[in-house]
């Protein structure tokens, strides 16, 4: 019979190796679920996880690597200190929304505009708000009146979806776009562009991401609120008994990954997007919740989760036009890939006995 | 199946042994009972006693060791089974449903109850012939803890049990319910029922009990006569060295320092105790010691004093100043400082090391935070200190919290308050599982710190404990607080009208 026995102190090695494990897992899995579709599966695996990175067109997916890498990363850093506190925000990709359409909304207001100096900061500034307010609805709910933020941002995600559809076809479309819906394209504007340089994939968000992830190391590991987002997570009477405020932390906590995700949002649209679309959204904000969990809630493994959840977004679209991979088989394996780490992250607290059923 | 050398044995325990991984629970343990025998089980916690009951109930399956229960042998697979076979246990904390009647009650825990109304007179017939007190129409949640053990101990002798397993009862009682409790069981004993008797007050068992076996690190290591026996020489037993008896100087009351002026909060728990009225002074070099059964509201006295609860305005200052509206931290940047009875979870994040943990309430008055940044070396070295100072058995400051044993973590948590050089400490059941050297030591460092000219509030259900420290006392009944008096020359009977409520009653000989 196999028991399962807590251990007195978590693995480090454990902590260290179940993404690694997980990975590996993954790629196991999903091979044999390449196989029952009949595609070879180490053929499908390279074209997912070599192709990208080594292969004849490189030079096309290495840019792509940061453009897909970049939102992931940042909302996933915001999503992982509210986790840590044990704050459910699950609703980044309407937080992602409202950012990309506030901070559109300025570049557009100002538009022909030429002044970048504030153009661009204004939007940065829109986007970060937006995505901030959104994320207050159910900040302030539940502080005030209790509700519960995991279906609140939820649900908000739809509206802020609905409010997207509107403004592409209504208040945001382009006057000159020959009744086409979707916004004037803000990436060939010199002031509201957020490229920095469109051959090599660098944009704002790149650099909004990067500097998140020294932001949040920092706080993790030395700041006072840092520790307190922890304490609150793991041991909510301690942290009251410790002096932590639980509504400010709620606040805080929401607030902050909301504006990191509306600012994801706005550079997505000013940039790789470019317009504001009914289909601007592709689900960033859901993955990010994955990759927050595979990053282990630390910066640095954020960064490096949400590298490789990005390539697996690449790698997938090159099996899918390369093989015929359907795009569902893809879902699937990344979905996978939480399955596994949530699967293999038992070792971290827990080890495995062997014992024999019925002894006296 | 009988055995000729046991026939005057109830139950024998042959060579039993239960290991858990790191360490060995029970350790070739033997021992039996005769019919008619209340027979003690004494250990520090850690002992091994819950382990050796649990195996008699059914609860835990020895690795090897026999059980044999009237000349039979004896190998429960559940609970359902030693309850069969006569055995009936007393849990410490009760398992009953505070929405249904007592009689409901006493059916859900039975085999095969019989219908509600049989089973009603039975429940008066039996709380009749034992002398304990029971109206099986009263609803559970209206009981005190007294009654809801009797509902328990009824539940067990209707079953007619050969074996009854008593788990530290009078850790919930009043001295005149222990007084009610104990002609019970001699009753019983009478009858020949064998009662195994779990305890750690030792003035208990030697009034008690006629027979105690004494366990340290699963191993019997002394068999006794308790009424032949001085409670010194069994707690020595038990500990496995001499004892420190905590000593005090008497002090002359110094400046005001805390004072509580008719303090009423609203319990923030569903089912907890709002406090009413509570009026406290201390004084530098105070000890207050305070009384009562648990759920009287002491979570929440402690909770509004740490400032976990604010209170309004005018009901609690700190030398002179009114501190009522001061979150935690405030507090403790004022030397006010407290810990709180849950170790695991309230006063320490089990998952966290003991350097965070030190960062817990320390940081402000240690220091550890510049500019909201905190200085993880400094936070080191207060933890290593408190290790160090408390003696806190651990492989070093890096472990987490949950790792600790209850008393190791008890003296990290009272460490971590007292090296705070607080000027007012609340501590709440300070000794609470732990071993009794290490209880010495926690209470010989409250009475440093009381002497070093701070005032200290003990909150605790441990009577002897508080007695042997306070200089001044009061009893926690129902969120009120009787009014203090001095600690010596108090009665047990005097403590008991306390404890039970008696607010009102100016006592004639002052």
């Amino acid at each position: 019979m196999i028991a399962l026995e807590k251990r007195p102190q978590p693995s480090r090695g454990w902590t260290l190796a179940s993404p690694v494990v997980a990975v590996l897992l993954t790629m196991i899995a999903g091979a044999a679920l390449f196989a029952a579709l009949g595609q070879d599966p180490v053929q499908a695996l390279v074209k997912i996880f070599y192709e990208p990175l080594f292969g004849e067109f490189n030079f096309f997916y290495l840019p792509q690597l940061l453009i897909k890498g970049a939102p992931l990363v940042a909302i996933a850093l915001g999503l992982a200190i509210g986790f840590r506190a044990g704050i459910w925000n699950i609703g980044a990709e309407g937080q992602y929304i409202i950012g990309a359409l506030c901070g559109a909304g300025v570049a557009l207001a100002l538009y022909p505009s030429e002044a970048r100096w504030l153009v661009f900061p204004a939007m940065l500034l829109a986007g970060a708000f937006g995505g901030f307010a959104w994320a207050m609805i159910p900040g302030l709910l539940r502080v005030r009146f209790g509700t519960n933020e995991i279906l609140v941002s939820l649900m908000l995600v739809y509206v802020a979806e609905q409010l997207l559809a509107s403004m592409a076809l209504g208040l945001m479309r382009n006057p000159e776009g020959q009744g086409f819906p979707g916004s004037r394209n803000m990436a060939r504007m010199d002031a509201a562009t957020s490229w920095i340089d469109q051959s090599n994939g660098m944009h704002w968000g790149v650099v909004i991401a990067l500097i998140g992830v020294i932001f949040a190391y920092i706080l993790f590991a030395r700041h006072i609120l840092g520790f307190q987002i922890k304490l609150a997570g793991q041991a909510p009477r301690a942290a009251a008994f410790s002096g932590v405020s639980p509504a400010r932390l709620v606040l805080f906590c929401l607030g902050t990954s909301g504006a990191l995700a509306g600012l994801a949002g706005l550079t997505e649209v000013a940039g790789p997007s470019g317009i504001v679309s009914i289909d601007f959204n592709v689900g960033y904000g859901f993955t990010a919740i994955i990759v927050a969990f595979l990053g282990r809630l630390h910066p640095v493994g954020i960064l490096l989760a949400g590298t490789l959840m990005a390539l697996t977004y690449i790698g997938g679209d090159v099996a899918q036009s390369s093989l015929g991979l359907p795009g569902a088989a893809i879902q699937v394996f990344q979905g996978m890939l939480l399955f596994f780490l949530l699967a293999v992250d038992v070792m971290t607290n827990y080890r495995i006995r062997w014992r024999e059923r019925g002894a006296v | 199946m009988t055995q000729a050398g046991h026939d005057r044995a109830l139950m024998v325990l042959d060579g039993l042994t239960k290991a858990y991984p790191g360490v060995v629970a029970n350790k070739d343990v033997s021992f039996q009972m005769r019919r008619g025998e209340v027979h003690a089980l004494l250990g520090e916690n850690g002992a091994g006693k819950s382990t050796l009951v649990k195996t008699i109930y059914g609860l835990v399956k020895p690795d090897s060791g026999t059980m044999t229960l009237e000349g039979a042998a004896f190998a429960p697979g559940d609970p359902h089974a030693a309850r069969q076979a006569g055995i009936a246990m007393v849990f410490q904390h009760f398992s009953l449903f505070e929405a249904l009647d007592v009689a409901e009650n006493v059916a859900l825990g039975m085999e095969n109850p019989p219908p509600l109304r049989d089973l009603a007179q039975r429940i008066r017939d039996v709380s009749e012939a034992y002398g304990l007190p029971l109206d099986p129409a009263r609803t559970v949640g209206d009981l005190s803890a007294g009654e809801r053990q009797r509902v328990e101990i009824i539940r067990c002798l209707l079953q007619d049990p050969k074996v009854l397993i008593m788990d530290e009862p009078t850790s919930v009682l009043t001295p005149q319910e222990v007084e009610i409790l104990f002609e019970t069981l001699r009753k019983l004993r009478d009858e020949g029922t064998a009662i195994l008797y779990i305890s750690h007050k030792l003035e208990e068992i030697r009034t008690l009990c006629d027979h105690a076996t004494i366990l340290r690190l699963g191993e019997v290591v002394a068999t006794c006569d308790p009424r032949a026996t001085s409670a010194r020489d069994m707690a020595e037993m038990m500990v496995g060295g001499s004892l420190h008896v905590p000593q005090r100087d008497v002090a002359i009351p110094g400046e005001m320092l805390m004072q509580i002026k008719g303090l009423s909060v609203k319990s923030p728990a569903e089912f907890g105790t709002s406090l009413k009225s509570i009026e406290i002074d201390v004084r530098a070099g105070d000890l207050l010691g305070i009384g009562g059964v648990a759920g009287n509201g002491q979570d929440e006295l402690l909770a509004a004093l740490s400032g976990e609860i604010t209170a309004p305005r005018g009901q609690i200052f700190f030398s002179g100043q009114d501190i009522g509206a001061l979150k935690p931290d405030a507090r403790r940047s004022l030397g006010i400082c407290a810990a709180p009875e849950e170790r695991m979870g309230h006063a320490a994040a089990p998952d966290m090391s003991l350097i965070e943990n030190a960062a817990l309430t320390g940081r402000k008055r240690k220091g550890l935070t510049t500019k909201g940044f905190i200085d993880w070396r400094k936070a080191r070295s207060f933890a290593e200190e408190i290790i160090e100072r408390f003696d806190v058995r651990t492989p070093g400051a890096g472990n987490a919290a949950r790792s600790l044993s209850g008393g190791n973590l008890q003296k990290f948590v009272i460490g971590r308050e007292i090296l705070q050089d607080p000027q007012v400490l609340i501590v709440n059941q300070p000794t609470w599982g732990v071993d009794a050297s290490a209880a010495a030591a926690i209470r010989q460092a409250l009475l440093d710190l009381a002497a070093k000219g701070a005032a200290v509030i003990v909150i605790s259900q441990d009577l002897d404990e508080l007695m042997e420290i306070s200089t001044t006392f009061a009893a926690l009944n129902e969120g009120r607080l009787t009014k203090p008096r001095p600690a010596q020359g108090l009665t047990v009977d005097e403590i008991g009208l306390m404890l039970g409520g008696a607010h009102d009653m100016e006592v004639a000989d002052v």
